[in-house]
Formats: C-alpha cells, sequence, structure tokens
C-alpha cells in the first residue's frame, strides 16, 4: 500500500513539475486559434508555438554590448519561478493540502520576482524602447498587486486558510458559485489576469508597435535560447493564473485524491476548463478596444474596489 | 557564556565605546590615529555586543542592575530584559556592518574633515543607542536619548561644507527636540501618577492609572516618539538629515536610529501602560498605511540615492506600524494569541529592515563615493565598473521589494497575515479598516518594487550617462566586507525565518501585556517554515529558496545540453542605423512618470517645461526640451507653515506686555505672586 502510494505521489509530482510548460504553448495556440476565428480568420495551427519554440532553441544569439549578466540571467529566473509556482499551485487534485510553497501571498510574489527581472533586463540594454516597457510593467504591475492579493484573500476569507490546495478543497465542497462575494472576486480576478498576463485591454499581445506594447518592449532585444525562454515562461504564466481561476473558483471536477483513477479524470477536466478559459479570453479581447495607457489605472482601481465590496459581503 | 560573566560584560562593552569616543577626541590632531583608533573601538565593540547580545538571545534570559550616583533620582539602572537585548542585537549587527565598512569609507575624509571628531561622535553615537534601550531609569533615558540625538546632529552636518547639510542638520535638531518635549511630558505624566522615576515600579502602578491619564501618555508618546520614527506627518527632518551624514552614519540612522522610536513604542504600549484600547491600535493602524503608502510614493519621485533610501525607511516604519497596530488591536479585544503575530511581525520587521536599509545605504554609500555624486540621474552602467556592488545593491533591493526567499518578504508576509486574522476575526467595522490598511500594504509593495526597479536599474543597467560613471571603480575591501555581512543576513533571516519567528515569540510573551498565551506561533522542527496557530497559513521560504535553486540549476543544465552548438554573438542591436548614446536610455524621471501622473491627487506634482526652437515664430522644430517634475512638500505649505506662522503671530501678541518699563515687570511679579498664593491656599 505504501509503495503504491509513493508511486501515486511520484507521478502526481511530475505531473505538476510538467503540466505547466508541457501545456502552456498549446493553451496560447488554442488562444491564437479562438481569436483567429472571432476574426473570421483561420489562423495558425494550435501548435505553433511549439514550433516557435523549437525553432528558437536552434537559432545562434546576437547580445547587445551594454547587457550586463542580468540581461543574460533574467530569462532563467524567470523560467525556474514559472516552474517552482507550477508545483506549487492546484492543477488536477487538491489533495497534498500542506505544500510549503503554495501560500496564496507567496505566489503572488514569486510573480513579482519574475516581474522583477523582467523589468529589470528591459533597462539593461539602454534602449529606449525596453526602458519604456519596463516602466510601464511596473506601473501595470505595481497597481495589480493590490486587486489580486484582495480577490485571493476573498477566497481565502471564505475557505479559512491561505493555502491553495485547501483553498480549492473547501471551495469544491460548497455549491456552484454559491454567493455573491465570490462572483465578485472573481470578476476582479479575471481583471488582473488580463493586466498581469499582458493581454487587451492593457497590452496587445500580438503588436510590436512601440506605443501599444508593455511585455513586447522589454523583450524586444532578445532572441535564439533566450528569448525562448522568456515566451515560453511568459506563457507559462498565463497558463498558471488560467489554472488559479479555473481550480480556486470553479474546483469543480477536481480530484480530491491522489489515486489514478480520479487523476486522470480530473486532468481531461482540467483542460476543459482551461480551454474554456482560453475561449472566454478570445471572447475578450476580440469584443474590446486596447485602452489608453492612463485610463488602465481605472480599471485596476475597478478591480480592487469590487473586491473590497466583497469582502464586505463576507465578513 | 553563564549569566554572571555576560552581566559582567555589558559595562565592558559600554567601555568599550566610550574609550574609543574619547581616544578619537585626545587624538584628533593626527587623522590617522584618530581613525584607526575609532575604528578598532568601534568595531570590537559591535563584535562583542553582537556575541553578547546573540548569546542573551539564544538563552532566553536577561537581568538589570543599578550603578550609584550621588543624585537620588539619577541612578544608572540598566535592564536588560528580552525586549532591550533583541534591539541591542538590532543595533550591534548594523554597528558592526558600518563601522567595518566605515573603516574604509571615511579614508575619504582624511585632509578635508577631522577624523577624531567622526570617530568621537560615532563611538558616542552607537553608546548613546545601547544606552538608550538598556535604560531604565526616565532621566537617565532622556540623558542617553540626548546623547544619542546630540551624536547624531553633529554626524548629520559633519561635511559642514555643504551649506544644505546645515540646514539640514537644523531641522533635525528643533524636529528631535520638539519631539523629546512630548516625550518629557509624556514621562512627567507617568512620575505623576506612579511617583517613581524607574521603568520596573511604574510598570507595576501605571496599570491602574485612570483611563485619560493612559490615553494622554500614549498620544503624547506617539508624537515624541513618532517624531524619530519618522512617521508621517512628523517625518520631514528624514529625508533631509538621513542622505546629509555620512553613508555609513546614514545606515546606522536609517537601519537603527528610528527604531529607537518603534522600541519605546513597544515599551510603553505593551509593557508600561495599562490594556490597550481599541483607538490606539487603530490611530496606529491609520497612521502607518499613511506612512508606508505616502512614503514609497515620495520615494518613487526622489532621484537623489540616498534621499530615495530615506524615504523608504518612511515606509518601513510605516509596514512596522501595521504590525504594532494590528496587534494593540487584538489585545484590546484580548486576543492575546492573535496579538502575537502582529507584535512578531513588527519586531521582525523592524531587524530586517535594519538589514536590508543598512545594505542599501552602504551600497549607495560605494556608488556615491565612486561617483561623487547623488543624482541617480548621472549614474548608469555601474554594474560593469562596480560588479560585486552591484550585486549586493541588487540583494538589497529585491529585499526590501519583499521578493522572496529574502528576509522583506518573511516579515511582510507575518504582517499580512496579522491582518488577515483581523479581517475575518474581529466583525465588519474593524474588518474594513483592515482591509483598506492590506490595500495599503499591497500597493506599498507593489509600489516599493517599481521604485527599486528604478533605483538598480537606473543607476547599475544601461550605458554610463556621465563621465563620472564612467571613471567609476570597485569599493576597498573593508567596504565589502560591511556589505556582504548584511547580505548573508538578508538570506539567512528569510530562510530561516521558522527559527526567528520562534526566538520572536519567546521574546514578545515576556512583555507585561503579552502575558503567557496558551497559543503561540508554532514552529516546525525544520526551523525554516512559519506556522500560524489559527491554522490560517504556513510557508518555507527555505523550501523555496533549495526549489528555486534546484530549478534553475536543472534548466540551465538541460537549456545548456540542448543548444550546445548555438553561438552567442557581442553586437550592436536595433541602434536604427545611428550610435547608441546614454542620452536614448530611459531616465529615472521619465521611468517614475506615469505612477506620478496617477498620483497626481496624492503628490502634487509641479511640472515645467522649457522648449527652445530653432525658430521661435514656426516653433515646429525643437533644438532642446527640459523637463522639471517635482513635487511640492504638502506637509511644509500645509501643516508646518501655518503652525508657524500661528506661533509667530502669537508670541507677537505676547510682545505687547513686554513694554521695557521695569515698573510693570515687578507689577507682573505682584499679579503673579497673588495668584499663587490665592491658589496654594485652596
Amino acid at each position: 500500500m505504501t509503495l503504491s502510494f509513493n508511486i501515486n505521489i511520484l507521478i502526481f509530482w511530475i505531473l505538476q513539475l510538467l503540466l505547466i510548460p508541457v501545456m502552456a504553448p498549446f493553451v496560447i495556440g488554442m488562444t491564437r486559434k479562438f481569436k483567429a476565428l472571432f476574426q473570421n480568420r483561420e489562423g495558425a495551427s494550435i501548435f505553433q508555438p511549439y514550433r516557435d519554440l523549437w525553432k528558437l532553441f536552434h537559432k545562434d544569439e546576437v547580445v547587445s554590448h551594454d547587457a550586463s549578466w542580468i540581461f543574460l540571467v533574467a530569462p532563467y529566473i524567470i523560467f525556474a519561478v514559472m516552474i517552482v509556482i507550477g508545483a506549487g499551485i492546484p492543477l488536477v487534485s487538491s489533495a497534498f493540502p500542506n505544500i510549503l510553497t503554495s501560500d496564496f501571498l507567496l505566489i503572488i510574489y514569486l510573480l513579482a520576482l519574475a516581474t522583477f527581472f523582467l523589468a529589470l533586463a528591459g533597462i539593461d540594454t539602454g534602449a529606449g524602447f525596453g526602458g519604456f516597457g519596463s516602466s510601464r510593467e511596473m506601473m501595470v504591475a505595481s497597481l495589480t498587486e493590490g486587486g489580486l492579493i484582495l480577490s485571493l484573500l476573498s477566497l481565502a476569507l471564505i475557505a479559512g486558510t491561505s493555502n491553495l490546495f485547501g483553498i480549492s478543497a473547501r471551495i469544491a465542497a460548497l455549491p456552484f458559485l454559491h454567493s455573491t462575494p465570490l462572483l465578485l472576486a472573481f470578476m476582479s480576478f479575471i481583471i488582473s489576469l488580463l493586466a498581469e498576463t499582458k493581454r487587451f485591454p492593457f497590452d496587445n499581445p500580438a503588436t510590436h508597435l512601440e506605443l501599444t506594447m508593455i511585455h513586447e518592449a522589454m523583450i524586444l532585444e532578445y532572441s535564439g535560447k533566450r528569448l525562448a525562454l522568456i515566451e515560453w515562461a511568459a506563457w507559462g504564466k498565463y497558463l498558471i493564473f488560467i489554472a488559479l481561476g479555473a481550480n480556486l473558483f470553479f474546483p469543480m471536477g477536481i480530484s480530491a485524491s491522489l489515486s489514478l483513477f480520479s487523476v486522470i479524470p480530473a486532468l481531461v477536466i482540467f483542460i476543459l476548463k482551461v480551454l474554456a478559459f482560453c475561449f472566454g479570453i478570445a471572447f475578450i479581447e476580440s469584443t474590446m478596444a486596447k485602452y489608453r495607457i492612463f485610463r488602465l489605472p481605472d480599471l485596476l482601481f475597478t478591480s480592487f474596489i469590487i473586491n473590497i465590496i466583497a469582502i464586505a459581503l463576507i465578513i | 557564556m553563564s549569566a554572571v560573566y555576560l552581566q559582567q560584560l555589558f559595562p565592558t562593552i559600554l567601555g568599550l565605546f566610550t574609550i574609543g569616543a574619547i581616544g578619537s577626541l585626545i587624538f584628533r590632531y593626527d587623522d590617522e590615529a584618530a581613525h584607526a583608533w575609532s575604528s578598532i573601538f568601534s568595531i570590537v565593540g559591535s563584535l562583542s555586543t553582537l556575541v553578547f547580545s546573540l548569546s542573551l538571545l539564544m538563552q532566553g534570559i536577561g537581568f538589570s542592575f543599578a550603578g550609584y550616583s550621588t543624585f537620588p533620582a539619577l541612578t544608572f539602572s540598566f535592564t536588560l530584559d528580552h525586549l532591550s537585548v533583541f534591539f541591542v542585537f538590532v543595533i550591534s549587527l548594523i554597528a558592526l556592518a558600518a563601522s567595518v565598512y566605515g573603516y574604509g569609507y571615511a579614508k575619504q575624509y582624511i585632509g578635508k574633515y577631522n577624523l577624531g571628531t567622526l570617530g568621537f561622535f560615532y563611538n558616542s553615537f552607537i553608546l548613546g543607542m545601547l544606552l538608550v534601550v538598556t535604560s531604565s531609569n526616565i532621566l537617565f533615558f532622556l540623558i542617553a536619548w540626548e546623547v544619542m540625538s546630540v551624536a547624531s546632529y553633529f554626524l548629520v552636518i559633519y561635511e559642514r561644507h555643504e551649506q544644505a547639510n546645515i540646514k539640514a542638520g537644523t531641522l533635525y535638531f528643533v524636529m528631535t527636540h520638539v519631539g523629546t518635549a512630548f516625550i518629557t511630558l509624556a514621562f512627567l505624566l507617568m512620575f505623576k501618577v506612579t511617583g517613581s522615576l524607574d521603568f520596573g515600579t511604574i510598570k507595576l502602578s501605571l496599570m491602574t492609572a485612570p483611563l485619560w491619564i493612559q490615553n494622554m501618555i500614549f498620544v503624547l508618546a506617539l508624537i515624541g516618539f513618532g517624531t524619530k520614527a519618522g512617521i508621517i506627518p512628523f517625518h520631514i527632518w528624514l529625508p533631509s538629515a538621513h542622505p546629509a551624514a555620512p553613508s555609513h552614519v546614514s545606515a546606522l540612522m536609517s537601519g537603527v536610529m528610528i527604531k529607537t522610536g518603534i522600541y519605546m513604542f513597544i515599551r510603553i504600549f505593551f509593557d508600561l501602560l495599562g490594556p490597550a484600547q481599541v483607538w490606539w491600535g487603530v490611530t496606529i493602524l491609520i497612521l502607518g498605511a499613511i506612512s508606508a503608502l505616502l512614503g514609497v510614493l515620495y520615494a518613487l519621485s526622489e532621484h537623489d540615492l540616498k534621499r530615495l533610501l530615506a524615504y523608504h525607511s518612511i515606509e518601513n516604519i510605516g509596514i512596522i506600524m501595521l504590525g504594532l497596530g494590528s496587534s494593540l488591536v487584538f489585545l484590546s479585544f484580548g486576543m492575546k494569541a492573535l496579538a502575537l503575530i502582529g507584535l512578531i511581525a513588527a519586531l521582525f520587521h523592524t531587524m530586517n529592515h535594519a538589514v536590508f536599509k543598512g545594505l542599501l545605504f552602504l551600497g549607495a554609500g560605494s556608488v556615491i563615493h565612486a561617483t561623487h555624486t547623488r543624482n541617480i540621474e548621472k549614474y548608469g552602467g555601474l554594474i560593469r565598473y562596480m560588479p560585486q556592488t552591484a550585486f549586493l545593491f541588487l540583494i538589497g533591493a529585491m529585499a526590501i521589494s519583499a521578493l522572496p526567499p529574502l528576509n522583506g518578504f518573511a516579515s511582510e508576509w507575518l504582517t499580512f497575515q496579522a491582518m488577515f486574522s483581523a479581517v475575518s476575526s474581529l466583525g465588519s467595522t474593524m474588518g474594513m479598516i483592515f482591509v483598506l490598511a492590506i490595500g495599503a500594504l499591497a500597493f506599498t509593495s507593489g509600489l516599493a518594487a517599481a521604485c527599486f526597479v528604478k533605483a538598480f536599474g537606473i543607476t547599475f543597467l544601461a550605458r554610463p550617462r556621465s563621465d563620472e560613471a564612467k571613471h567609476a571603480h570597485e569599493s576597498s575591501a573593508p567596504l565589502l566586507v560591511g556589505m556582504y555581512f548584511l547580505a548573508t543576513l538578508t538570506l539567512i533571516f528569510g530562510v530561516f525565518a521558522g527559527k526567528v519567528t520562534g526566538i520572536l515569540t519567546v521574546l514578545a510573551q515576556a512583555l507585561q501585556n503579552m502575558g503567557m498565551s496558551a497559543e503561540t506561533l508554532n514552529v516546525l522542527p525544520s526551523v525554516s517554515a512559519v506556522h500560524l496557530s489559527n491554522n490560517f497559513a504556513n510557508m518555507s521560504l527555505g523550501l523555496l529558496f533549495v526549489g528555486l535553486v534546484i530549478a534553475l540549476a536543472l534548466i540551465g543544465i538541460i537549456v545548456g545540453l540542448v543548444t550546445k552548438n548555438r553561438k552567442l554573438r557581442r553586437d550592436r542591436t536595433w541602434d536604427c542605423g545611428t550610435e547608441l548614446l546614454p542620452r536614448m536610455e530611459i531616465t529615472a524621471t521619465g521611468f517614475s512618470r506615469s505612477l506620478i501622473v496617477i498620483f497626481k491627487g496624492l503628490l502634487r506634482p509641479t511640472r515645467q517645461t522649457h522648449i527652445e526652437y530653432h525658430d521661435a515664430e514656426l516653433r515646429y522644430f525643437p533644438k532642446k526640451s527640459v523637463v522639471h517634475l517635482e513635487l511640492k512638500d504638502i506637509y511644509l505649505d500645509n501643516f508646518y507653515a501655518p503652525v508657524q506662522s500661528f506661533i509667530t503671530r502669537l508670541s507677537n501678541q505676547f510682545k505687547r506686555i513686554q513694554s521695557g518699563n521695569t515698573n510693570l515687570y515687578i507689577v507682573y511679579m505682584l499679579i503673579t505672586l497673588i495668584a499663587l498664593l490665592v491658589i496654594l491656599a485652596h
């Protein structure tokens, strides 16, 4: 019995470690496909992001004379953060309630760690674009943090724990979207998701126009394997946010144990939920114009206020 | 070491600093000798203080003893209970790093300023701080407080050839004495109620004092010690005084001197006064939230590296007060286990801030030493010329931005958790206040990260913007040793947060108002994890650190193997066909501008643009464009200026009774005498 239990834990851990990086390009491919459908285009294959990564890993790199070791190391740190976060959030099972790195504050501040190095890398080459990208990135990131913390706090207050596995397990035991605060917190979470993953109306992930971009501006000078790592990590962050949204706000279908028979169907349900999120985000992106940069704070403060209402309804 | 032995060590330590101070004054005509003397004694003194306080902390023991004096009221009595020992420990950590650093740093003053006086005031400053946190007698405390304040005043004006420093010093001198006036009033009230000057005796009888007296003492102490701590709106001296002092002194002032205010907050509110009132906690919480948020916003707009760091001290004092405030609110509701979380968060952040702010000030000092300017806009690309300083400053910047797995995150996490517990357990009215405080802290830490991306990025990355920056050089060994010491501590206090909170739990429970509560923070034997007693949260930065290191190593190896045959070429990128110049980089003003515009309602920026055109008539082709983005000091304009004009007007009114006529003055005396006789007769 102990042997099979250990094998299950091992499989679960490998799944936790690999799921985010393996699935992230697919999720981006699906989102792009959905967006193409909304625009009456056929769109690229959903496996195009994998091919992009393959191609980038086979290219040589050019690095600016002015760049320091920060520029060279940042992609590795950002990717490592993505892996560590992926191992600490509920993906297919809400068992393991005592993982010591899955506190929601810890996850949010780990994301900040990645943002910090990304912004530094943007400044490092001394190009104007990179610097402005970093400035905008830090502006959006610093204003998003409040809304994000409070929306996950609403969940933590309902669940009575700030551990993400614990939140997922407790919310799963409640009836489907049982309360208004949960819905409000989810609205605010979606705003944070769009801001943190640099999608419409905050940033246009498909552009290289200097006036509209944040994320692309910062990574403009990357090439080859480092560009691959940084893009991959950004896609991973997108999937992490979707996974948080899917498994914290709608945890139904998540496996309550680590046995293989419940994990495999849970994996299927998880992929379906992620696809639903991709569709929803593609829908938002296709029906909304990008905001002026100085209107973004309004949206972020709205997310903050919605949360305050949500928490007021809980306590 | 045994307790008796330790007890004898303490006067020896005080003696070391005294000899260091007096000796450097004796050698003041020989700069080299004075410098060596003062450095040796301050280094040995802080090292032995560190060993002394650490062994007391680990063993969890304390002691008290009294000296003799011919003045009955003025006994030199010391109490080294847990709280004092903790602050002695924090002071010794920063004093050690600053002294080692100062040995290399102060050499630049040889021939320019007198090093004997620097040594004298530097040693007396540390001595003063140690006396402040250990004295247990009101009069003796006030003397120690003055030694600390006056010594630091002379250190602020040490580089006296610069007019700005004298001005900063004067402002500091006035503000610190306004603060001392309030402190003295608070102590006089204590003396009146309890009839004793000894903290130990006061502690026993102040509990039963009437409520209004307790409230009065709270308000007076809040203003008095709040001025030293630099909470908004009593902060105006801090951003000008801290940068003016030599950098290792700035590290001490910002890292530990302002914490003596926090020490007395804890001593008075948790140990001396009676049961906490709800409004005390709420007041401290609100002041903390305001200080944290405004402190970081002002820092964001600041382009003088040391002023920027000074504003971050205001922010971090705010964060400490959020922990203290939560703790007081819990205490007023009798929830001691939860109050413990808030108090531990405050103590932990006090220590962490001392460490990373000390590190950042020392790093800033190295940069200023190398470039001879404090203006961030004149730096750039220093990572190439001073790689080790850049790395160490980066560690400090990450710690102050509360990025895991460093220590700043550990204590901010605890502060957050204390406030989360308040939201979930205190009902809706109180809960909403805490939700707003949580929001303030969340925005604060986000903005701090933005500010340090700016501070580190503009200082160390990209291309040098001035000739000074191009000619910068790596700091000498003593400077680096001081910084490596503190940088290592930021990691240790983060990764072993569980062990540290365990020690702090024992310490906090020794305070009278906290008392022994059955529930405590449980600490795992793994020493790195922090668990909360209410099972709401747990986390381990040690595990996270190991995870990050393993992930980094694996990614490095795998990517290295996959892309073995790929080349990395250093070349010009994205230069659009022209030469890349420093002028094309983003500036500090540009970086922070968008955030300042967003908060313009709070910050009131003034913006001036001067554009020079090739043709003044046509105004199509600008030749040169200059933008000044400045913040007005709204406290000077809206608070201090009205107070000042009120006092001036009041004084002018009083001038009327001074006619210069001696007969009239005799009439005044007569009236006073009669009035006194009437009053005393009753």
